[in-house]
């Protein structure tokens, strides 16, 4: 045995920690963590208010380093994009970010993610989950090299309204020029980083993506430029509130990834989950397309929609009805969230046809513990446009400075 | 904008036999129709061509034992040509320095025990019961599985009925041996080690299998049932070789108005809006059709021609991971004169000749192969086809046509290193049953799988484009997905052997594709 090595200890801590680890640590006051992607992360650093306000009102940090990337490259690499999502990236530019989700031949989605246009010919991809093996499979007849770069890029998200003027006290000279989904290099004090005005928020927001050994340095650049602005770093839990009301989706919640379903009829469409706008039938084949053509001149049998719920308890996993005694169940809630910038009961729900149709009115079956005990509610549940929070600043360029 | 009429109802990529065959009944049922065949020459791997001064061979397949009787008829073949140099062709399992087995119908001839030609005519009277039952299976279009469509269920009922109808005592048998291996069948039957390698050696021709793996009894009676569609006629060499069957095909077709050329490539498959449009030739031609049906192997047709970015990423990775590499070499050797292969009677002159003296010694054979090696004492099917064909070498001189098993496609150290060594060895084998062989030869070829390849531009030199196998059969042929002749692409067909119902020279796969070609547009 060669106890010298660290190879093996993987079972010893299965977990891998970030380049940002070491901080998050320090600043952890409740020392609640959760794993993602193989990567321990922090669900909540202090209180989930608190986090969520700095999102909304100031400014959020959040380690997105876990999120699974790929470098995709070579002569074929935009034909052999364009074919695995269900989006036109013919009209990707330079410098520019494309959200897509793609498909297996069944029309069902694997997964979504964004891919940010690196070069002519290199991309890459940023996901939820693993993927290799789709990729390598989708790859057969195309030039193109595939690698997951995972670990060799530091990522976060920063997001909120103060969050440029928090780069251009960093020294990011000409960040306020980024368009929403461009990215661009900035050097600060040593460090390159490549900046991107996306986010998960649906709000003004950017993600900085950096060389691992620069990462601590710039967490510590990031909250010091951002210590008058309201900076604060956040979990998983605050950003799965504003996710909700930007009504994004996350894997496993709102779908899960058809190459991983085992149950038949569990896996969904794009158009069901209410991406049509992502899917081109125009732009040549892509796996799922004749599917998805087919499904489309059928009708959907379900759609995935926002709903507007009575009173102020969020209805987790709620099944939901045409009528208040619940004699025909039609659908369920897929995430739920009080909305405290809305005030409004906001939820993500899968519902059958036609009671999708935006106006329809649902009952939604809400569980409620008043101190372990139980009591079941009928709210009234409209369906209603999503997002539910978009504010003007997440588009103005230059952004304001607030 | 004007729409511009297609040139064509229908272009067949390859003048092989299936295409060929596809070709002429499109044009039967009044569909204009083109071939366009990348060689100078027709039939594909069913051609007759010089390999020495003088020599002439059948190229690829060499004998002529699966094609239904009943398409010769439909398609008048004997009236556009064809002719037969031999029929009804008696079998010969070779011994070295001894007296061979002659199987010739229901008699058994030379060293076998009353108890084996009892056997032999029970088994064979049997097998001959399964392949009366299952040649339907071959002869049609397997059904479509999970669809709930009346005439996939009508199909799958129709099979059933077939076998129930066998009676109950076949029935059982029929069920009892179909997933058994070729080794434990048929030393259950004989005793007679060059009986049962004579069987053996028809339930691995072709594919990737010794007669110990798993599958073999239903590639036997695969076999089988393939020839029952002969009829009396049995195992046959057409007067000039197979390319005259490729030839009368042709003429079938032309006589029904299909135009064929020679010499013309085609580098892809165009497509617009998600429809075949037709097809592009090396030179850069474009040639306008409503449907293209290729006879090319799956992998040219879909991988190849048309291309992954038309495809869906699951149905490339099946397309992708058909078994298609070739394990069978062919041999042809110029000989100066005939030569004497030990025992054999004059009357079994033109007899197929088998160098398969046992289950082991095909095992063996087969050994090497699954290392990336040739066979060192290989098994191996011969025809002397100058014994009832004069024409095909200069008068007294004769030709050796020989199958060789395992040839693997990948041989570890490549082919050109192997090739002069392989051939000697062969060589070696056939000096031990005919003793002299080896000062009559004055030339020789071999097509190893690469050189198959490259000659009858089938990817990985398979003789039936794809490896017959349970997961590879019938219903899920070539791939589900593509099956019944269809491709996911609307307007492009599939009619080569990598079909239902795979290898051979059938013209099965040619006759269906256009059958179904034709009822897609009746419905449409």
């Amino acid at each position: 045995m060669n106890e010298a090595s660290d190879v093996g200890a993987h079972f010893k801590q299965p977990l891998l920690t970030t380049p940002f680890h070491e901080r998050e640590r320090a600043l952890s006051q409740v020392d609640s963590f959760v794993p993602w992607a193989g990567y321990t992360t922090v669900d909540v650093f202090t209180n989930v208010g608190q986090e969520y306000f700095a999102v909304r009102n100031a400014c959020s940090v959040y380690d997105l380093t876990p999120m699974v990337k790929y470098r995709i490259a070579g002569p074929d690499a935009s034909r052999y994009l364009n074919r695995l999502v269900t989006r036109d990236l013919r009209k990707l530019k330079i410098n520019r970010v494309s959200y897509c989700v793609w498909c297996n031949d069944a029309g069902h989605i694997i997964d979504d993610g964004t891919v940010f246009r690196l070069d002519e010919n290199e991309y890459r991809l940023c996901t939820a989950e693993r993927q290799l093996d789709w990729f390598l499979d989708s790859a057969i007849g195309f030039d193109v090299q595939i690698s997951e770069v995972t670990e060799q890029i530091a990522a976060l998200a920063l997001q909120g309204p103060t969050s440029c003027a928090v780069l251009n006290k960093l020294g990011l000279a000409g960040v306020e020029r980024l368009k929403p989904f461009e990215f661009g290099w900035f050097d600060s004090s040593g460090m390159r980083i490549m900046v991107s005005r996306t986010g998960f928020t649906g709000d003004l927001g950017y993600e900085l993506w950096v060389d691992p050994l620069h990462a601590v340095a710039l967490w510590d650049a990031l909250m010091a430029a951002g210590r008058s602005r309201g900076i604060r770093a956040i979990g998983s839990r605050a950003l799965n509130m504003v996710r909700i009301e930007a009504g994004f989706l996350l894997p496993n919640l709102d779908f899960v990834s058809a190459e991983s379903s085992v149950r038949l009829g569990t896996s969904r469409s794009p158009l069901e989950l209410g991406l049509a706008w992502l899917v081109d039938f125009e732009k040549g084949h892509f796996t799922g397309r004749r599917a998805l053509l087919e499904q489309h001149r059928q009708g959907l049998k379900r759609q995935l929609v926002g709903l507007d719920i009575a009173g102020n308890k969020p209805a987790t996993n709620a099944l939901l009805y045409t009528d208040r005694s619940g004699s025909k169940e039609i659908g369920s809630v897929t995430s739920a969230v009080w909305s405290p910038t809305c005030k409004r009961n906001i939820a993500l729900a899968m519902v059958e046809a036609p009671h999708f149709a935006l106006g329809s009115t649902l009952w939604a079956e809400v569980y409620l513990s008043r101190e372990l005990v139980w009591e079941r509610r009928m709210c009234r549940a409209q369906v209603v446009d999503k997002p539910f929070f978009a504010p003007e600043r997440r588009r103005v360029t230059p952004p304001g400075d607030y | 904008m004007v729409e511009r009429r297609a040139k064509f109802d229908c272009i067949v990529v390859g003048g092989g036999h299936n295409g060929l065959a596809c070709a002429a009944y499109l044009a039967r049922a009044g569909r204009s129709v083109l071939v366009l065949e990348a060689a100078a020459r027709l039939g594909g791997a069913a051609a007759t061509r010089e390999f020495a001064p003088g020599f002439r061979v059948s190229a690829g397949a060499h004998l002529l034992h699966q094609m239904p009787a009943r398409l010769i008829d439909e398609l008048q073949l004997e009236r556009h040509g064809l002719r037969w140099a031999a029929q009804s062709m008696p079998t010969a399992a070779l011994a070295a320095g001894a007296a061979p087995l002659l199987m010739d119908g229901e008699r058994l001839d030379g060293p076998a025990t009353p108890a084996d030609v009892a056997a032999y005519q029970d088994f064979r009277s049997q097998m001959g019961r399964f392949a009366a039952a299952l040649h339907p299976m071959l002869d049609s279009m397997p059904p479509r599985l999970g669809t709930d469509r009346w005439s996939d269920r009508l199909s799958l009922l129709g099979i059933g009925w077939r076998i129930r109808r066998l009676g109950r005592r076949d029935m059982r048998e029929l069920l009892r041996i179909a997933g058994m291996n070729a080794y434990d069948l048929l030393t259950e039957h004989f005793s007679s080690t060059l009986l049962q390698g004579a069987f053996g050696f028809d339930a691995v021709l072709g594919s990737n299998f010794g007669p110990r793996a798993p599958g073999t009894v239903m590639t036997l009676l695969y076999r089988m049932a393939a020839q029952h569609g002969a009829g009396e006629r049995g195992l046959a060499l057409p007067a000039g070789g197979l390319g005259a069957v490729s030839d009368a095909l042709a003429a079938a077709a032309r006589a029904a108005g299909a135009e064929i050329r020679l010499a013309a490539l085609v580098a892809r498959v165009t497509v617009t809006n998600d429809r075949v449009t037709g097809v592009t030739l090396q030179s850069g031609e474009s040639i306008a059709a409503g449907a293209v049906i290729s006879s090319a192997d799956p992998k040219s047709s879909l991988l190849g021609l048309l291309g992954p970015e038309h495809l869906d990423t699951s149905f490339v990775r099946r397309v992708h991971h058909l078994r298609t590499r070739g394990l069978a070499a062919k041999l042809h050797l110029a000989l100066d004169g005939l030569p004497q292969f030990g025992g054999l009677p004059a009357a079994a002159g033109n007899a197929r000749l088998l160098i398969a003296p046992g289950l082991d010694y095909i095992e063996r054979a087969f050994n090497h192969s699954k290392y990336g090696e040739y066979s060192r004492a290989p098994a191996l099917e011969l025809t002397l086809p100058t014994v009832s064909d004069a024409s095909l070498a200069p008068a007294g001189k004769h030709v050796l046509s020989a199958i060789v098993h395992y040839a693997p496609y990948e041989l570890r150290g490549g082919w050109e290193q192997h090739r002069d060594a392989f051939v000697s060895g062969i060589i070696d084998t056939l000096e031990q049953y005919a003793p002299g062989l080896r000062g009559l030869v004055r030339a020789s070829e071999l097509l190893a799988p690469p050189d198959i390849e490259r000659e009858f531009r089938i990817r990985g030199g398979h003789w039936h484009h794809a490896d017959l196998a349970l997961d590879q059969f019938f219903a899920v042929r070539p791939v589900p997905g593509a099956t019944q002749h269809r491709t996911p692409l609307p307007g492009y067909f599939l009619c080569g052997a990598g079909c239902h119902p795979g290898g051979g020279v059938m013209g099965i796969a040619g006759r269906n594709a256009a059958r179904q070609v034709i009822a897609l547009a009746d419905n449409a």
